[in-house]
This record gives structure tokens, C-alpha cells and sequence, in this order.
């Protein structure tokens, strides 16, 4: 009896932490990439689907589990039971035959429902007017390539809203420099991996513009957690402005030669390209235009002076094991050179 | 000594057991030395259970470091390392040896059997298992070789090629890694040899194969399984030590290598491992539910055919851990289908248990509830399972924390409640004691109650997009909250875990004298004394059905007359 009333218990404070928990993602909003809140074809169709698939599995749920508890509750032993043992039923042919054939059928539904959406994602034509960007994963950012374009950014991609009047996508070819990564927007699309040596495609076509954040969803090293990804969808107009200032090279200003020097005669641009200078670097990120970005070190931190600063004089503050070492440079080296990449709008 | 080589066909008085007569010193080289199935299945459930709190204790580090956004409790290098220690462990180190132990403890009992078909062979697989756990844990002294740089593999336990690779791993925990694997594979091959070994040749007069318990049915076709299943882990562990020692090129993708073959290679172990690992629980289950809820199993036939219908079916699913590799929507359509089929086998299987119940008289024992804990935990874990095998769905929930959640279902919600349903069952043979009912109930609930709280949290941090692997995270996603959460939940387990390690270790001496059958059970293990003398039968038995002590106790009504 008491466990019965424990149970009682335990379920009812179980359903109240359920209602608790989906309050709270209705509520999480804003900036969580959430699956629950589509804002591209891809991803509302998988959505769809996964409601169709939801009904279905809590349907079973609900039966199943119904029937489990109502023979635990029935079937509990009491102290009014006769003393001999129930009576031993040792199968049935029908009932057994027809809990077969059930979960086939219903097998068959799920399975073709769902063969339908993958085939209506992966094999979606691609119209002639969608945007190519080569997406290429690093140990820990990602590298973005408009190949019709001649733009190479980092870390925060832009892409065009899509709308009914004018249907823009985007469609994305992935591969890794080194180990495996995957690319994940909840928002806009499931994930695809990029693995060396295996170029992989999806696309999107976002309705909303705005900012859609994820991260890197395939374990890749020490600062896998630091893999961060923006995508901003901007309007035709934005997007095509944001392009222009992309295509354009490097912002030249002599108030901080000094720091280009520094940049130049130091190791950065081994690493790194500045476009319209000597730095031609592929190891790390394109730096030509690093101020129109938000975030740092792949969204490790906020695009701010003080932090570039110190990134760059000891990057395991923000990011140990990232692959960029510390110069060892003087104060004065790096407010020079900090000044210089302010300048890189 | 305390090994007897051959059948003792006598009585030994108990009264000068061996284990009286010894000084400390001889009790320990014979349990060093035994070849007795029942010592090497107790050695391998002590293992385990030690190995349970280590992984336990990482888990909890795992947990406290992601209670707060940002926290600094483990850098991001020793976070990496604790979470593929803690799978590793808890996958070779847990829950094989555990379920070995049992198979190793019960099955020869079950048939009627004095020992393995192979003891020594089944003292050689335990302690190469043991070794291998023990060089795997070593890697925290060792693994920093001259590099200086990482002790402890942090590859993540599925390991993903080429981040293994001696350009993105340098120093020697990987090849810890790699290594341990190896040797304890040996000595899971060797265990599952013998165990089919053993069922085929060694069962007792009258136990065909459609009367054997469903329990050693089930570890005839987990070895069968196993042998499969090993293989091809070992062989890439081998491709991977000759690629960072002998300058192979399999997964070296600067050299024309593949990522793609080592994930073929992992999963094609890995899925099926799912199910090496949960058909013993369900061995457990289809023990412990028919006693307690005193009926036959419903269906044995269908039982048996399902569960060989899974052994198939799950040798063709491996794929669907490789949905986002990019394979072609043939592929993805294909792996989808053969998936979603292993859900008809399974779900006969908890129909059965469902009608085994349904007439019964329930009685609510400790073993009994951590079965019907497993009972609705395993029917969540295959819905989920259903919802990650649609391809397109699996794109967003893949490596996510709601596959951590399903993973973690079946792994605790299924497998470890059943072995906690099997400890509590079989310990009394095992010892001659019962374990304490009192603290067993209290494990039971503060361990369902943490187990909920942390992993059915888990599945919305998924769906709110958290991936899984990550040391930290931002604290402006909307996780915050529910992490703490996941951590209280981990915390609640962990104090559930030590109640059980103190019954478990405290009944040894405290517990109710047990008698040979304490539960009013039915299969042959218990009609020999508790704990079993090194011969186990004093003659051997005899069946006419599936449930011999039904028709020892009942001759009136006996099983044969209805089995068909």
C-alpha cells in the first residue's frame, strides 16, 4: 500500500516537473537554438515530421505504459490472495500474432513518411540562382569561401533571406582542414558533418532575417566547446552591402604602419591574410575585414579592443588549447598591432 | 586448497569449508588462481562494481563542471578526458564484465552444469579484461610518454579518426586507449566462446534447447553476438596502432585515408554492442519478473525468437549513428527501415513481459522494482530510439544531448537497473545472505527519482539544440537552468549508488541468512545450497521442463503438460 502511495506521489510531482520543464522551453526563446522553433525549409520540415513522429511514439507511450501500470496496480500482491500461486498462462498465438503484425504496420507508416522527407531534403534540386559558400572547418573556427564572390570570411556567416517573392538559397559544400566537425544551425537546418577528404552539401533558405546561433556538433579537440557559429541572415539590401564591403581589400591607414609592421615582421601572417598585403596566411582565419564581426576566436568572446588585445597577447586566457600561440610581444608591440586590426572594418 | 579439479560427487561438511581452514594469505592466492566459474563471476562483478564508482565519480565531475555556464571546475582538457574515460569505462569496463559476471555465476547453475565448458580459459578471459581495464587506467601515470602532453585519452570513446591521429594526439593515451581495448577484446572473445561453448555442450540431462531458461537463451546468443561484434573494434584498433606507429595511412587523411572507415568500423561494433549490452538485462528481467509476479513467461517461444530475431536485425543498423556523414538519401532511407525493425522484436519482448505480469500476484521486492523501473525506462529508451532512427529528425537531434538522453536510457535506464535487479536477485545464492531490503528500497527510489530528473531533462536540452561532448557552454542559450537540473539529478544517483555499496558490502556479513531458494523461484540454481558448493550439484539434475522447481513443487500440475 505505502509503495502504491509513493508511486502516487512520484508521479504527480513528476508530472509537475514535466509541466515545469516544457513552460520552459515555450519560454527559452531569443537566442536559444532551439529545434522547436524553425526558421528555414529544412528545418520546418523536419519539424513537421518530428511532430507527425512524436503523436505516433507518445500514442504508443500512452497505451503501452498505460496497460503497464494498470497491471502493476491490478495485479499487486495483497494479503487476502489465496495461498496457492495464479493461474499459468503460457502464451497465446492470437494475441501474440497481432502485437506482431501492429508495430509492422505501423513501422511501414513511420518508414514512409520519413523516406518521403529525406529524399525531399537531401535530393532537393538546386535552383540556378542559390548562393555557393565553401564552408571549411578548422581546429576550433570555421572558414566561410563565396567562391563567385572572391570573399573569404570566418566564423560569422551571412547569408540572404529568403522569401516567397523572392526565393534565395543557400547552398553549402563542407570539408575539414583537419579532423571532423559538423555544422549545426537548429534553426535552419539539421547537421552535416565536414570530414576531410569528403566534400558534403546541404542548404538553406531562412525566411527570418536575424541572427542564428549553433556550434560545431562533432567532438573535434580541446576547445570543441569554443567552436561557435553565427549565421546572420540579412536582407537582399544588407547582404548585398555586407558583400560589397567584404569584396573590397584591406583598409589601409598610415596612423597604424606600426602595427602592420608589427603584424607583418611577427609571425601573424604566417597564419593569416590580410588582403591587399604581404600577409597571405591560410592557417588561421582571413583578418581583412575582422572588425565587421561581433565575436572573436570563433564566438569565444565579444569583438571588443580589450579583448583582441589580450587574445592576442595570451590566447589560453580565453581558449586554451586553440592553435594560435602566444608572440610573446612587448606592451607596446601589442597595443600597435591591436591598433592596426581596429582598423580591418 | 579450495579448488576442487574434478566433480566431488560427497558432501562437504560446511562446517570445514575451505574458507575457514585458510589464513588470509591462501584465501587470496586461491582466488588469484581459481578456475571456478562462480569466483570469476563474483571477481568479475567486484571489478565492475569498483569500476561503476570510478565512472560514477566522473560522471559527477562531468556534471558539476556543466551545473553553471563558464564554470572553471575542469579545464577543458581534463573535461575531455573524464567523458571518454567515462564512456570507455563504463561501456568495457561496467557493463560487459558485469553482464559476463552474471553469465558466468548463472549460466553453468542454470543447466545444470558442475563448471564452463573451458575453466581455464574462462580464468585466462577475466584477467586479461581486468588487465585491460587496469593498462586503461594506467594511461593517467603513463600516458604522457615524451611529449609531455596528455595523460588519459580525450578522443571521446568513440574515438573519431583522424583527431587519433598522431598529428591531432600526440603522446601515448590514445595508444593506452587503443591497447586496453585490445587485450580486454581478447577477453571478451575468450568469455564468449566459453559461454557458448558451455551452453551448447554442457547442459544437463533432459534440458533441450526450447527448455532452457530464457536467461541462458539469451547469453547463447549474446556470445554469438559478441563474436561478431569484437572483431571488427579490435581490427581497427590494429589499423589504428599501425597508423600512428608503422606509418599506415587507413585513416590518414592527408594521405588519401578515410575518416569514413573508422566510423564504419566503430559502429559496425558499436550499435550491436548496444544490444550485447541490453540483452542481458533483458536475460534479468525474464528471470526476475515471472518469480515476482509468480507466472510462466508469457510467450517463451516468441521470447526466444525475438530476441534471435534482434541478434540479426542489429547487425544491419549500424548506420544510423552515420546519418550527418553524408551518405546518399538510399543509404540514410535504407538505415531508417532497418532500424526502425528492430523496434518489432523489442516491442513483442515488452508485450510478453506486460502479459507475463497481467494475472499475477506482484510482489514489489527490490529486484522486482528495479525491473519494473527497466520495464518503463526501456519503453521511453525505444520510443526515442524510433525518433532518432527517422534520418531527417536525427540530423537535428545527432550528437545532441537528446541522444545522450536516449543512450543514457537504455545504458541506466535499462541495463543498469537490471543488473541492479540481478545483484539483488542472485546475491543471496551467491553469499547465503539476502541484501537488506530497507536500504534496497531506498536505492531503488532515490535512484529512479535521480535518474529521471537528470536524463529526462537531458532529452530538452537536445531539442534546445545543446550538443553533446561541449566542457561549456554559453550562458545566453537557454540552458542554464535545466543543466542544474541534470546535475541535481546526477548528485541524487550518485548518494542511491553508495546506498548500494554499503548493502552490498554490509550484507555480506549482516544479511538475513538467505536458505537455498529465498525467492520461491523455479530455475535449477536453486535447488543447490546458497552459496553453491565448487560442484554445484551433488548429482546431476534432471528436467522435464522449463521450470523444474515448478514441477518439483507443484507435481500435481506440472510444466510439461502445457509447454509446447
Amino acid at each position: 500500500m505505502q509503495t502504491c502511495r509513493a508511486q502516487g506521489l512520484i508521479r504527480r510531482t513528476s508530472a509537475a516537473a514535466w509541466l515545469l520543464l516544457t513552460s520552459h522551453i515555450l519560454i527559452a526563446q531569443g537566442t536559444t537554438p532551439s529545434t522547436l522553433a524553425p526558421a528555414s525549409t529544412p528545418a520546418h520540415q523536419i519539424f513537421d515530421l518530428s511532430i507527425f513522429v512524436l503523436t505516433i511514439t507518445g500514442g504508443i507511450f500512452l497505451i503501452v505504459g498505460g496497460l503497464l501500470t494498470i497491471a502493476l496496480y491490478r495485479f499487486r500482491a495483497r494479503k487476502t490472495d489465496p495461498a496457492d500461486e495464479p493461474a499459468q498462462i503460457y502464451g497465446s498465438t492470437q494475441i501474440e500474432l497481432a502485437w506482431t503484425v501492429i508495430p509492422i504496420l505501423i513501422v511501414v507508416v513511420l518508414f514512409l513518411t520519413t523516406a518521403r522527407i529525406i529524399f525531399a531534403i537531401q535530393d532537393a534540386p538546386k535552383p540556378k540562382s542559390a548562393l555557393d559558400v565553401t564552408v571549411i572547418g578548422h581546429q576550433f573556427w570555421w572558414e566561410f569561401r563565396y567562391p563567385k564572390y572572391g570573399v573569404v570570411s570566418a566564423n560569422e556567416l551571412h547569408i540572404p533571406a529568403s522569401s516567397d517573392a523572392a526565393p534565395e538559397a543557400t547552398f553549402l559544400k563542407l570539408s575539414s582542414a583537419d579532423v571532423n566537425h559538423s555544422f549545426w544551425i537548429p534553426q535552419l537546418a539539421g547537421k552535416t558533418d565536414l570530414i576531410a577528404n569528403h566534400v558534403n552539401t546541404m542548404w538553406l533558405d531562412p525566411q527570418k532575417p536575424g541572427l542564428y546561433l549553433g556550434q560545431c556538433a562533432q567532438f573535434c579537440g580541446s576547445q570543441h566547446a569554443m567552436m561557435l557559429l553565427r549565421v546572420y541572415v540579412d536582407t537582399p539590401e544588407q547582404f548585398d552591402a555586407w558583400m560589397r564591403n567584404q569584396q573590397q581589400p584591406a583598409h589601409q591607414d598610415a596612423a597604424v604602419e606600426a602595427g602592420r609592421k608589427v603584424f607583418e615582421r611577427q609571425a601573424c601572417m604566417n597564419c593569416h591574410t590580410v588582403s591587399g598585403t604581404a600577409a597571405t596566411g591560410r592557417f588561421g582565419p582571413d583578418l581583412t575585414h575582422l572588425m565587421s564581426r561581433a565575436t572573436l576566436a570563433s564566438g569565444a568572446m565579444d569583438n571588443t579592443p580589450a579583448n583582441l588585445r589580450q587574445w592576442i597577447k595570451s590566447p589560453d586566457t580565453f581558449k586554451r588549447g586553440a592553435l594560435m600561440p602566444a608572440m610573446q610581444l612587448t606592451d607596446e608591440q601589442l597595443d600597435q598591432v591591436t591598433a592596426y586590426l581596429e582598423t580591418l572594418k | 586448497m579450495s579448488d576442487y579439479p574434478l566433480p566431488v560427487t560427497h558432501v562437504i561438511d560446511p562446517s570445514t569449508s575451505a574458507s575457514e581452514r585458510d589464513t588470509f594469505l591462501e584465501r587470496f592466492h586461491g582466488w588469484v588462481v581459481t578456475v571456478d566459474h562462480k569466483r570469476l563471476g563474483i571477481l568479475y562483478i567486484l571489478y565492475s562494481t569498483f569500476f561503476l564508482l570510478v565512472g560514477g565519480a566522473e560522471a559527477l565531475a562531468i556534471r558539476i563542471q556543466l551545473a553553471y555556464p563558464h564554470l572553471n571546475f575542469l579545464s577543458a582538457q581534463v573535461y575531455n578526458r573524464l567523458f571518454t574515460m567515462h564512456g570507455t569505462t563504463m561501456v568495457f569496463l561496467v557493463g560487459m564484465p558485469f553482464l559476463f559476471g552474471f553469465a558466468n555465476y548463472v549460466v553453468p547453475l542454470q543447466i545444470g552444469a558442475r563448471d564452463m565448458a573451458f575453466p581455464r580459459l574462462n580464468a585466462f578471459s577475466f584477467w586479461m579484461t581486468a588487465f585491460g581495464g587496469f593498462l586503461l587506467y594506467y594511461s593517467f601515470l603513463g600516458g604522457a610518454g615524451l611529449y609531455g602532453v596528455g595523460n588519459a585519452p580525450d578522443v571521446g570513446w568513440f574515438a573519431y579518426a583522424p583527431l587519433t591521429s598522431r598529428a591531432f594526439s600526440p603522446g601515448h593515451a590514445t595508444d593506452y586507449w587503443a591497447l586496453a581495448l585490445i587485450v580486454s577484446g581478447f577477453g571478451t572473445l575468450g568469455t564468449a566462446i566459453n559461454i557458448a561453448a558451455t551452453i551448447i555442450s554442457m547442459r544437463c540431462k533432459g534440458m533441450t534447447l526450447m527448455r532452457m531458461p530464457l536467461f541462458t537463451w539469451l547469453f547463447l546468443i549474446v556470445s554469438m553476438l559478441t563474436l561478431v561484434t569484437i572483431t571488427p573494434l579490435t581490427a581497427a584498433q590494429f589499423m589504428l596502432l599501425i597508423d600512428r606507429y608503422l606509418g599506415g595511412h587507413f585513416f590518414d587523411t592527408q594521405a588519401g585515408g578515410s575518416s569514413l572507415i573508422w566510423i564504419h568500423f566503430f559502429w559496425i561494433f558499436g550499435h550491436p554492442e548496444v544490444y550485447v549490452l541490453v540483452l542481458p538485462a533483458f536475460a534479468i528481467a525474464n528471470e526476475v519478473i515471472p518469480v515476482f509476479c509468480r507466472k510462466a513467461i508469457f510467450g517463451y517461444s516468441a521470447m526466444v525468437t525475438a530476441s534471435v530475431a534482434i541478434m540479426f536485425v542489429s547487425l544491419s543498423v549500424w548506420a544510423h549513428h552515420m546519418f550527418t556523414v553524408g551518405m546518399t538519401s538510399v543509404s540514410n532511407a535504407f538505415f531508417t527501415l532497418s532500424t526502425m525493425l528492430v523496434g518489432v522484436p523489442t516491442g513483442i519482448k515488452i508485450f510478453n513481459w506486460i502479459a507475463t505480469l497481467w494475472g499475477g500476484r506482484i510482489r514489489f521486492t527490490t529486484p522486482m522494482l528495479f525491473c519494473i523501473g527497466f520495464l518503463f525506462q526501456f519503453l521511453i529508451a525505444g520510443l526515442t530510439g524510433i525518433m532518432l532512427s527517422v534520418a531527417p529528425w536525427d540530423w537535428q537531434l545527432h550528437n545532441s544531448y537528446f541522444v545522450i538522453a536516449h543512450f543514457h536510457y537504455v545504458l541506466v535506464g535499462a541495463i543498469v537497473f537490471c543488473i541492479f535487479a540481478g545483484i539483488y536477485y542472485w546475491y543471496p545464492k551467491a553469499t547465503g545472505r539476502l541484501m537488506s531490503e530497507t536500504l534496497g528500497k531506498w536505492h531503488f527510489w532515490l535512484f529512479v527519482i535521480g535518474f529521471h530528473i537528470t536524463f529526462d531533462t537531458m532529452h530538452f536540452l537536445g531539442l534546445l539544440g545543446m550538443p553533446r561532448s561541449i566542457y561549456t557552454y554559453q550562458p545566453d542559450r537557454g540552458w542554464n537552468s535545466l543543466n542544474l537540473v541534470v546535475s541535481v539529478g546526477g548528485l541524487i544517483q550518485g548518494i542511491a549508488v553508495l546506498i548500494f555499496a554499503y548493502n552490498f558490502f554490509i550484507s555480506y556479513r549482516r544479511g538475513k541468512v538467505a536458505g537455498d531458494d529465498p525467492w520461491d523461484a523455479w530455475t535449477l540454481e536453486w535447488t543447490t545450497s546458497s552459496p553453491p558448493p565448487v560442484y554445484n550439484f551433488e548429482e546431476d539434475p534432471e528436467v522435464h521442463s522449463r521450470r523444474p522447481l515448478w514441477d518439483l513443487k507443484h507435481p500435481d500440475d506440472p510444466d510439461w503438460e502445457y509447454e509446447s
